[in-house]
């Protein structure tokens, strides 16, 4: 079995974790081993209730289900699923930030405003309605109205595809896979996966592909819009990270999750004046709001906010016996918290109606009174700061400061207003293309190693790397969101970050943000009049374990950009579909998926995706 | 000699083992891997289903063994220390004997080939494949004595638990 992480804090916390004898998601995923084979390889069917059926990967048993479905067939639908799933919960997450911004309008939000005017004004324009002599509110109101009618439409495509440049907007087109409602593709994946109905692998993978772009340009896109909006566009800020930002004597507060809309408040709500002091009367020195996964990148990027840690160490940050409350709202929140807390003093606090963990205290939470919940929460959280069991206490000193808040405004601020100076440096061979790195953490492979290792080679080759989420995280752990990293860096990317004073790998924000990434990917296909597919650009999930994940890669491949995978996903039962993935789509989406668990081949992958790309557009490559 | 021991019980049909046979007869021993190799891996192992349960057999490496008495050019061959009825597949010549003698229907040949394949016991490995592979434990790798030891204790304890206090006067 791998190694289970490189990170010297999560090393630390397993160590104490064996001592106290508390199993975490390592330990659960070793009890696992060896996993279901039929599983691994997506061959097994729960669709109806003639099977469960699995195909003989071998050729040695059942080739067809009861109903005479194949292998790609049922790959291919589990497949589909997988990226409904995930784009649901990505679009979902982006109607409650759309919701927030129509109740702040209204007023009935409480501690909500709308922070970036110049955003909602873009927006609205880019949504046809008016805003001469209109107040922001009127304004806000309309454009989220605009935004909950791309949810369930019937006027034909969403708003966002025509950021898309042409050409990719016309192959949808051409292939039908334009999205014609977010809701609508969520839905009618689930309906064409049920018993009797899409059976064509290459026709459900189309829709699958489709499904997953109502994703990136459009729920994922709203949550990116609409929380800059309501909370301010991220421009560059200076974090620290790892669990050392726990503070031994304050009261620490987690959150941990994805949507803003809850932890905005959270932080407001930490710096209450009455809270502050009813802490200090209970002893602590201060209120500590840290956050966990994407919820932190969020915080970061907009507040400078701590993030305590990636994926696999949410159990470890509750290991360290410093932490008062760990407040969660959706995805990525491990059942297996509630034991752990159980361990210690911490209170698990759940918080969304959608998301209840058994052995949590439930808060709901709703914007209509968002601040006094808020409130409530910390205060838990200071009344348990005495139950604090000092034996049980040991923060890691691991913490490491790092640059995020790179907002697609944020670069083009850094490059003096356009992208040209990028495109130059593009051009002319200093940087050889974009690579982004995004994902989750997984115990299969070593926590951080596949993100550190692929960004290091990347940069280290003169690719600007270009992150979100829990490998942003990663890399900032391992010190390469640090303008410093740019030593790192091959010579050309190295001069391009010193004299911009950037690092080489960009902190773009939490999952939902790849979004901005399709965003400048976009604006760089226009400046030069070509596809996304034309670009010297790359995608990477060395460590994926979400749903999301194959959501993410699926609308990435699907808006043009060469995708290499570090985790097998569960699809390679199904022979004609692997070869559609990784070969076919080529000529029709003009990108293809690549699965390579070794970074470092991964890395020598994307380089000469790079090298290629740069020749046909007529750079040395 | 350890035996592969089945707890009927246990079997929930899942058909795990089946893989991990085939995959530990692969050229890449790896699921991963033998999906896509030309010739594919054979298991030695089936799941049966009997009603609503599921069984899983394979070679009981017979004291007795039918295939190895039958077979005309000694491919077939029992080990006298180790006990395990191996195959040799340089002296097989697909006469069939060996599958036709054996009671189980757990010695099989490749389709299109004339080389039968059958339970090695995974030299290779400590425990099979098969054993390591089955989530409930309905797969065992103990000698038969154990199995029998086991099976009493169980005897003991159901006597226990059912009637302790009846005396046989």
């Amino acid at each position: 079995m791998a190694e289970r992480t490189v990170d010297r804090a999560s090393l630390e916390m397993l160590k104490k974790a064996a001592r106290e004898n508390i199993g975490t998601v390592w330990d659960r995923f070793e009890s696992q081993q060896p996993q279901c084979g039929f599983g691994q390889l997506g061959v097994c069917c729960r669709n109806c209730n003639m099977g469960p059926c699995r195909i003989d990967p071998f050729g040695d048993g059942p080739e067809e289900g009861v109903c005479g479905a194949t292998a790609d067939t049922i790959a291919a639908r589990n497949l589909v699923r997988m990226i409904a799933a995930g784009a649901a919960a990505h679009s979902d997450h982006g109607r409650d930030v759309v919701t927030t911004l129509l109740a702040t309008a209204r007023g009935t939000a409480q501690g909500y405003q709308i922070k970036d005017e110049a955003k909602l004004q873009a927006l609205a324009e880019e949504f046809g309605i008016a805003t001469e002599g209109r107040s922001k509110e009127e304004v806000a109101a309309d454009l989220a109205r605009e935004a909950m009618e791309e949810f369930g439409m019937s006027k034909g495509a969403l708003q966002f595809l025509k950021r898309a440049p042409a050409k990719r907007q016309a192959l949808w087109e051409r292939l039908g896979i334009a999205p014609r409602g977010i809701d609508r593709e969520v839905v009618e994946a689930m309906h064409r996966t049920n018993m009797g109905v899409d059976n064509d692998y290459v026709n459900l993978v189309l829709h699958g592909v489709r499904t997953s772009l109502s994703d990136g340009w459009g729920g994922s896109m709203f949550a990116t819009e609409f929380s800059d909006v309501l909370f301010g566009t991220p421009m560059p800020v200076q974090g620290t990270c790892n669990l050392g930002v726990l503070k031994p004597d304050q009261v620490n507060v987690i959150v941990h999750g994805h949507e803003p809309t809850l932890s905005e408040m959270i932080v407001l709500a930490a710096r209450d004046e009455e809270l502050l002091k009813a802490a200090r009367d209970a002893g602590a020195g201060g209120i500590n709001v840290c956050g966990m996964c994407c919820t932190s990148n969020e915080l970061l990027m907009r507040h400078g906010v701590p993030i305590a840690g990636n994926f696999l160490q949410q159990e470890l940050a509750v290991i360290t016996g410093a932490v008062e409350a760990i407040v969660v709202d959706v995805q990525c929140i491990m059942p297996a918290l509630a034991n752990v807390a159980r361990c210690y003093h911490t209170r698990l606090i759940s918080t969304s109606p959608k998301a209840k963990f058994p052995g949590a205290e439930h808060v709901p939470f709703d914007e209509h009174a968002a601040l006094d919940t808020a409130k409530q929460i910390i205060r838990m959280a200071i009344e348990n700061y005495p139950r604090r069991k000092q034996e049980l206490v040991q923060i890691p000193d691991q913490q490491i400061s790092f640059i995020g808040g790179l907002s697609v405004e944020a670069i083009l601020q850094a490059l003096g207003g356009s992208l040209n100076p990028l495109l130059d440096a593009v051009k002319a061979g200093q940087i050889k293309g974009i690579a982004a790195i995004v994902g989750c953490n997984n115990p299969k492979t070593t926590q951080d190693q596949g993100h550190l290792t692929l960004a290091r080679e990347l940069i280290r080759n003169d690719v600007l790397v270009v992150e979100t989420g829990c490998a942003a995280i990663a890399c900032a752990k391992g010190g390469l969101l640090l303008p410093e990293a740019a030593a790192e860096a091959g010579q050309g990317l190295r001069a391009v970050c010193e004299l911009l004073k950037v690092p080489p790998v960009f902190h773009m924000g939490s999952c939902v943000d790849i979004s901005r990434i399709l965003v400048v990917a976009s604006a760089i296909a226009n400046a030069l009049g070509v596809d996304i597919s034309d670009l010297p650009v790359a995608g990477a999930a060395p460590e994926w374990m979400s749903e999301k994940a194959v959501a993410i890669g699926a609308y990435v491949v699907g808006s043009g950009i060469f995708t290499v995978l570090g985790t097998v996903p569960p699809i390679l039962g199904g022979k004609g579909l692997v070869d559609l993935l990784t070969n076919g789509a080529e000529g029709v989406l003009g990108a293809v998926f690549a699965v390579e668990p070794d970074p470092q081949k991964a890395a020598a992958l994307i380089l000469r995706h790079i090298a290629a790309k740069r020749l046909a557009l007529g750079l040395e490559a | 000699m350890r035996e592969v021991y089945v707890n009927v019980n246990r079997c929930l049909g899942c058909k795990s083992c089946e893989i991990a046979c085939a995959t530990a007869h692969s050229a890449s021993r790896s699921l991963l891997g033998a999906v896509f190799e030309p010739v594919p891996p054979r298991k030695r192992i089936y799941v049966q289903a009997v009603e609503q349960r599921s069984v899983p057999v394979s070679c009981r490496h017979c004291e007795e063994a039918g295939c190895v008495k039958v077979c005309p050019t000694g491919a077939m061959q029992k080990n006298a220390v180790t006990g395990l009825v191996s195959h040799d597949r340089g002296r097989c010549i697909g006469c069939g004997f060996c599958e036709m003698s054996c009671p189980f229907g757990v010695i099989n040949r490749y389709p299109g080939s004339k080389i039968v394949v059958k339970c090695d016991l995974c030299p290779d490995l400590s425990t099979p494949a098969c054993v390591m592979a089955c989530p409930t434990s309905a797969l065992l790798f103990i000698t038969a004595q154990e199995a029998q030891q086991k099976r009493r204790q169980l005897a003991a304890e159901q006597l226990v638990a059912g009637d302790a206090s009846t005396v046989i006067s």
